[in-house]
């Protein structure tokens, strides 16, 4: 039904007017704008901006709110982050609703609400994390598997890439990432049995340029840690942006659960490269090194953290790593050249596992069974899909963190059906699993939320600022040291970097879902964040 | 990502009403009978009633159906409905329509009442609870009443029997998250107890004994807690058998404003 719809000599314009490639790999040296996901291609969510500081963050205030153009659908939520170029913020209202709007004053530009097919299939919301940005086209993931191109002057399409099929349960939340000319995307569905794959399409046509199989077909390395039929419906999706280091050319990228989610006894195997990050050649798409955090998942952890990347004296010498609080609880540092593992340790409770191997194993203690068996953290995991971020000022690490959470993980017989839920058991949620209610009765014991700040040379938690609530906020940190972050109590709130002591709060009254962005105006820095249906945008007095 | 089931989770958020008495049977998991129970208490208890048995010839709690030997004969008659009868089709997976048979099943195997008492009359029920056990003090029935207390006006629809019971006989075992009891001291020492209706990092939203609702600001706070002991005095000692029979007779017969 989508068909591709063909590139032709009128939307052909250059792709280097507006956002070149090389304002995205220099993105630290032009801080005013917010030119991909994470703000630069490393990951980090630090920006340079330092208007804004920890004397005058009480000063913050309100300058404009973007209230949704989409009716809000009950199982959406706000998670895109913002881009910003030249003046002009550009973000997707769930499912998939472009606005263009002045970064300024929010006044809109334009809109372009594409209509997502009814055969989209998403286990949990219908939502879209943002977008990439190239010369003057938008790239955009739909719920219903396809990627697809923008003008960014007027929101007219370019190019429609089917990448997968949406009754089979795939879809595409991702927010692309922009290597060079190629976009990098891959689909979700880690729920449905999908077989999953990252691939390169052509800035300019849409076309796959490369494709690597997160789950191995016959023949491919890593093939061989599946047993039976069980890749054919493995899993291994694609959810979360990358990262990518263009001195080692290098692409990044956590990779997804294995399917089914909680019964492992049908795929005998570490089932590569689910719950895993893999660096690629960001040219070919062949694999340089992977790293499972979670063989053989059956707790559903995937490894959909953003992979950030940093430069650090490592034990005396400068070494290029790798830093991944992962949801399954342990935090991870790898040298990103080589894959090596350097460091592993938990930031929260953690009874699945008794510590990492020396290769950063983990001795595996707990298991999803019949009975249903209790384990910490809990199925959505010690952190997710909520961006962390790296200061190289303070040399912290910040995770949004969920503590002292449990589930009980139930393992189940499920044959596999094209378009159902391919779950093979489940997990139980004392604190609600995707949304906050309207209110929150529950006893501190059940677990809350917390942003953490870990140094990454010891994996020590330096400080932590804890909530009531758990939080599914990004978080930003900038060069004047400040945390920028939010929950699901409705508070969107700064942070000094280097102690945790609470700045500045505002109550935007709906759970933060989304991660922040900063980014200046004719001087003025603004730090933008979506919350509940509507983006706030806060800048000084 | 995932959830197993996002029906289920909102459910989870919306009703926080666990059945007191799990049980295994059938091979089915605590888990699965919680969310079982859950589910059951959303889309069936209108109809059947918290015993299953509100249906004249029915009942969901006895494992005898008149319809169904198996599971998966249960299962079809949960997703299809009975066409012809008022029992409607629903739009559940075969896993949520498994949780619920595993609460059905649950049902026979535990207790539907926790003691045995002489049997109880309503009328003199409704009087014990209008007048010696003043329980309108806190509790709201119908037009009457007040609300520091949950309210019992559908309470023989959202309970069960026995639950009704372990609130009468033993109220501090089963206290409910969403009556949830606080005691809050504030810096000049006043003293405040409440019911916890919502609270974040830095307030707390109550509705205090004397039926206020208060904001309070965890920075005027000297101390505050959630009480594990209820509020609502034991019965055990203040009625007699009759009695707590009559008044439990009176709470099941309580099924909404009509
Ligand atoms: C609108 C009212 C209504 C709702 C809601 C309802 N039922 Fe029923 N159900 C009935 C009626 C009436 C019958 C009896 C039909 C008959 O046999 O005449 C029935 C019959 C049944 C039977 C067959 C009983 C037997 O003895 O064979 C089962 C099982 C059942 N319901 C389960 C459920 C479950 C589980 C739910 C919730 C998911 C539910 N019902 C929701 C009205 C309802
Ligand atoms: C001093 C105030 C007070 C009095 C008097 C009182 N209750 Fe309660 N009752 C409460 C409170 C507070 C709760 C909620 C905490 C709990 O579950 O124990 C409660 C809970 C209950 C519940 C359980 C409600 C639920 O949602 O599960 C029932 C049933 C109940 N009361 C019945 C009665 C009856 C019948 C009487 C009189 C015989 C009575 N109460 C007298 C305060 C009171």
């Amino acid at each position: 039904m989508l068909r591709r719809i063909v590139f032709t000599l009128l939307t052909a314009i250059t792709l280097t007017a507006q956002t070149p490639f090389d304002r995205l790999v220099n993105a630290e040296r032009d801080p005013a704008n917010w030119l991909t996901y994470s703000g630069t291609l490393d990951g980090q969510r630090y920006s340079r901006l330092t208007q804004i500081t920890p004397a005058n963050a009480k000063d913050l205030e309100l300058k404009w709110v973007l209230q949704t153009r989409a009716p809000a659908e009950p199982n959406s939520k706000y998670e895109a982050t913002s881009l910003v170029s030249n003046g002009v913020l550009y973000t997707v209202q769930p499912p998939n609703v472009v606005v263009a709007l002045d970064a300024a004053n929010g006044k809109i530009f334009w809109t372009y609400p594409y209509n997502p097919a009814p055969s989209a299939r998403l286990c949990c919301g219908r939502i879209n994390r943002g977008l990439a940005i190239l010369g003057n086209t938008l790239f955009m993931g739909t719920i219903d598997g396809n990627l697809i191109a923008l003008d960014a002057r007027d929101g007219h399409t370019m190019w429609t890439t089917p990448i997968g099929r949406p009754e089979a349960g795939y879809s595409v939340t991702v927010a692309p990432l922009i290597v060079k000319d190629k976009v990098i995307a891959g689909p979700a569905g880690g729920e449905y049995g999908i077989s999953g794959f990252l691939s390169a399409y052509s800035a300019e046509t849409g076309k796959e340029m490369w494709r690597f199989n997160t789950i191995p077909q016959p023949g491919e390395a890593g093939h061989e840690s599946w047993e039976n039929d069980a890749w054919k419906h493995g899993g291994g999706s694609i959810w979360t942006t990358g990262s990518y280091d263009p001195a080692l050319n290098l692409i990044y990228w956590g990779i997804g659960n294995a399917s089914p989610d909680w019964n492992g006894d049908v795929r005998p195997g570490d089932n590569l490269y689910t719950s895993s990050v893999i660096a690629l050649d960001a040219d070919t798409g062949k694999l340089k090194w992977h790293f499972q955090f979670t063989p053989h998942d059956e707790f559903d952890f995937d490894a959909t953290q953003v992979p950030v990347l940093a430069d650090l004296i490592w034990q005396g010498k400068p070494r290029k790593v790798l830093l991944f609080a992962n949801r399954n609880g342990f935090f991870y540092v790898l040298d990103r050249q080589t894959g090596e593992f350097l460091l592993g340790k938990p930031f929260a409770k953690v009874t699945w596992a008794d510590g990492l191997d020396a290769k950063g194993r983990p001795n595996r203690v707990g298991h999803s069974t019949p009975e249903g068996s209790l384990i910490y953290p809990e199925n959505q995991g010690a952190t997710n899909w909520y961006n962390p971020a790296y200061s190289p000022r303070t040399g912290l690490f910040y995770i949004p963190s969920w503590l002292d959470t449990h589930s009980i993980n139930t393992s189940r017989v499920e044959p596999y059906k094209e378009g159902n839920q391919y779950g093979g058991g489940s997990a139980t949620h004392e604190v609600p699993a995707l949304r906050p209610g309207p209110t929150n009765k529950r006893l501190p014991e059940v677990g809350y939320g917390a942003i953490q700040a870990l140094d990454p040379k010891t994996g020590a938690i330096k400080w932590h600022f804890n909530m009531m609530d758990v939080t599914d906020s990004g978080v930003l940190v900038t060069a004047s040291d400040i945390v920028f972050a939010g929950g699901r109590e409705g508070y969107f709130y700064a942070l000094d970097a280097r102690t945790g002591a609470p700045l500045w709060k505002a109550m935007v009254g709906g759970a933060v879902s989304a991660g922040p962005t900063s980014y200046a105006v004719e001087g003025k820095q603004y730090i933008s964040i979506p919350a509940g249906n509507a983006i706030f945008t806060f800048a000084l007095r | 990502m995932a959830l197993k089931s996002i029906l289920f989770s909102l459910v989870l958020t919306a009703v926080a009403a666990l059945p007191a008495f799990p049980q295994e049977g059938h091979g089915f998991t605590p888990a699965e009978i919680q969310r079982g129970g859950i589910a059951y208490s959303s889309f069936c208890v209108n109809c059947h009633g918290p015993d299953g048995d509100q249906i004249s010839g029915v009942n969901l709690g006895s494992n005898q159906f008149r319809r169904a030997q198996s599971d998966a004969e249960l299962i079809r008659i949960i997703q299809k409905g009975i066409p012809g009868t008022p029992m409607p089709p629903g739009a559940y997976t075969d896993e949520q329509a498994a949780v619920l048979v595993a609460y059905l099943r649950s049902m026979a195997t535990s207790p539907r009442s926790t003691r045995k008492g002489p049997p109880g009359d309503p009328s003199r029920g409704k009087a014990l609870v209008e007048a010696k056990g003043q329980c309108l003090n806190c509790h709201r029935i119908g037009h009457q009443g007040t609300v520091t207390g949950p309210d019992l006006t559908s309470i023989g629809i959202t309970r069960r029997l026995a639950e009704i019971e372990i609130a009468l006989l033993d109220p501090s075992i089963d206290i409910r998250p969403e009556n949830r009891p606080v005691r809050a001291v504030a810096k000049d020492g006043t003293k405040i107890a409440g019911t916890l209706l919502n609270q974040d990092t830095y307030t707390i939203q109550i509705l205090d004994s004397n039926a206020t609702l208060r904001s309070l600001y965890k920075t005027n706070l000297r101390e505050y807690e959630f009480l594990k002991v209820s509020p609502m005095p034991n019965f055990r000692d203040r009625l007699s058998e009759q009695e707590i029979s009559d008044v439990v007779s009176y709470l099941v017969s309580l099924k909404g404003l009509r």
